[in-house]
């Protein structure tokens, strides 16, 4: 059991009706690693971790968690997975000790383990001084690691976690990336899916892009990003009649060719440190004016763009927006 | 032996949980303590001067009817947590735990039977203190409050029908009160059925609520009770026995997307 596969699926298929959120699904997650799964809203993200954690059964397609089948050994299966939501799914009307403590007993753990582990979890994410008081008077970033805390409770070997950090400050955000970084040292698999590269890139160890219920791409972040193309400077010229000497100058410090487009000077380069002074000087011997000089980096509009033609669908930013 | 053992205990911690909400939520212990306490005093001060009970008196009537209206409406509890667990995603961390998955409704319907409990002593302590009498054995009370707990506990699966059947608990609340409230009215509850118009006496008499009241009225005040503790009793159990499998099934599917 040791080398089995966290989680394994093959050809996961499931429908609503004519939609299809997810059209043959293949997954593999080493136990131990951190595995992003990368996608827009309604590309079959959430879809996949509710049949992974038992809460849908799929049309078609098999897949195992902990080396259970979810179909099969669903009871096994919720006996080794945590799931934390991108809605907290803690009561309100708990304490953050007595939503914890509640948890440990529908695990089942021994006799006082709940409250044990519930103390040891309130600490370690730096909830102990609101322990005792109702969770409707947690703010927004508190209830998501009070999530993530009773996703911990029974120290399950895997863990979802649906889009952890959507709705967050970037205060929040990255203290949950220091929780789930810790965690994850500590051996348990993280399945977590996104809609942020950077979060994706920060944790995974690799990801998979999905979209319309498929997977278009997988692979470690450095592989997905050399796919994408890196960061890029983009030069604005005092005069833009001068672009093509520009090419000419900044060639050198570029990783690929540098273009032309609307008016400004795309640099693909490999490294971001010192090449905006690199390409500032070069530009300055050769007697051409900048305007303006920014980096931009790939997001993930440019990762839809580039494997799919598509940018990241529109309709699922707008039901972002409105669920804001 | 051990699935049984976990059923149990999962029922119990979840039947916990649904109870510490209700002191917590000013609105509900509000709803479970003054609003029947001043049905009680409101109907026998204010409309049971007007009201004729030949060879009873008005509060003696009143006090089992308005404790079967209240019980009835003591499962509400269950319909707007369940809803509200359903709203906010809770239902789906409950599922994904190694828990007994029926305990998420046995817990509920099981803490409203503390609730109900609770709610008969405020409301007969009431009764007693504005002159309600029990006429009737110590046997009688016993089974009429034993009735009155297990009507209770038929109506909160009705309710957690409802809450899952409900897209928020807001809605809970307004098909629960537009539709259950009027109901109970035309009943012997507050007033004789003979008093209503011809054609509504029918209906009055073979309310379900009738049979409840007239059984409530009949163990604690000692009045010959024909058949209504067995009609009461057969309702009780016929409730039951469609809405706890209905109620489980709507689970299953409100959960399954």
């Amino acid at each position: 059991m040791q080398n089995a596969p966290a989680v394994e699926t093959t050809g996961l298929r499931k429908s609503y009706g004519d939609v299809h959120a997810l059209r043959g699904v293949d997954l593999h997650v080493e136990p131990g690693s951190v595995f992003g799964l990368l996608g827009p809203n309604g590309a079959g993200k959430t879809t996949a971790v509710r049949i992974l954690t038992t809460l849908l059964l799929p049309d078609d397609g098999s897949a195992r968690v902990a080396g259970f089948d979810v179909v099969r050994d669903a009871a096994k299966v919720r006996e080794h997975i945590g799931l934390a939501g991108q809605y907290a799914a803690v009561d309100e009307n708990l304490t953050g000790f007595e939503n914890l403590e509640m948890v440990g007993k529908l695990y089942h753990l021994e006799r006082g383990l709940p409250r044990a582990r519930a103390r040891e979890l309130l600490s370690s994410f730096d909830l102990s001084d609101a322990a005792d008081r109702l969770v409707r008077t947690y703010s927004g970033g508190m209830r998501r690691r009070l999530d993530l805390a009773a996703a911990l409770v029974a120290r399950p070997p895997v863990l979802f976690l649906d889009e952890p950090t959507t709705g967050l400050d970037i205060r929040s955000r990255i203290e949950l990336w220091d929780a789930i970084e810790a965690l994850v040292s500590e051996g348990t698999t993280v399945l977590l899916t996104t809609q942020v590269l950077d979060e994706a890139d920060r944790l995974a160890d690799r990801i998979a892009v999905i979209d319309q219920g498929l997977v278009i791409a997988e692979g470690t972040p450095g592989e997905l990003k050399s796919q994408v193309g890196g960061e890029r400077l983009d030069i604005h010229l005092c005069d833009e009649q001068r672009g093509g000497e520009a090419v000419v100058a900044l060639a050198s410090i570029a990783n690929d060719r540098p273009f032309l487009e609307d008016g400004s000077v795309r640099v693909p380069v490999a490294e971001r440190r010192g090449t905006i002074a690199d390409a500032v000087r070069r530009l300055d011997d050769a007697g051409i004016a900048i305007d303006d000089i920014s980096v931009s980096t790939p997001t993930l509009d440019d990762v839809f763009l580039k494997l799919t033609g598509h940018a990241a669908e529109q309709e699922g930013e707008e039901a972002e927006a409105q669920s804001r | 032996m051990k699935a049984l053992r976990y059923g149990i205990s999962d029922t119990l911690v979840l039947a916990k949980r649904s109870l510490l909400r209700i002191p917590r939520q000013p609105d509900l212990l509000v709803g479970f303590t003054v609003q029947p306490i001043l049905f009680v005093l409101l109907f026998v001060y204010v409309f049971g001067g007007a009201i004729n009970t030949p060879g009873i008196d008005y509060v003696d009537f009143l006090i089992p009817g308005i404790i079967v209206q209240s019980i009835v409406f003591g499962g509400f509890v269950t319909a707007l947590g369940l809803a509200d667990d359903l709203k906010k995603g809770l239902i789906d961390r409950f599922r994904s735990l190694p828990m007994t998955r029926s305990a998420l409704l046995t817990g509920r319907t099981l803490g409203d039977v503390v609730t109900n409990s609770f709610q008969l002593v405020v409301m007969f302590s009431v009764g007693l203190l504005i002159g309600f009498n029990f006429s009737s054995s110590v046997g009688e009370v016993v089974a009429g409050i034993l009735l009155l707990l297990l009507i209770g506990y038929a109506f909160s699966w009705v309710f957690a029908f409802i809450g899952l059947s409900s897209s928020s608990p807001e809605a809970a609340n307004a098909f629960g009160f537009t539709i259950l409230f009027p109901v109970t009215f035309v009943s012997s509850a507050f007033v004789p059925v003979d008093t209503m118009p011809s054609w509504l006496q029918p209906i009055a008499e073979h309310n379900p609520f009738t049979y409840m009241v007239n059984a409530a009225r009949a163990l604690f005040l000692g009045i010959p009770a024909e058949n209504n503790v067995w009609l009461a009793l057969a309702w009780t159990l016929g409730i039951i026995a469609v809405f706890a499998p209905l109620s489980a099934w709507k689970y299953r599917r409100v959960v399954a997307q």
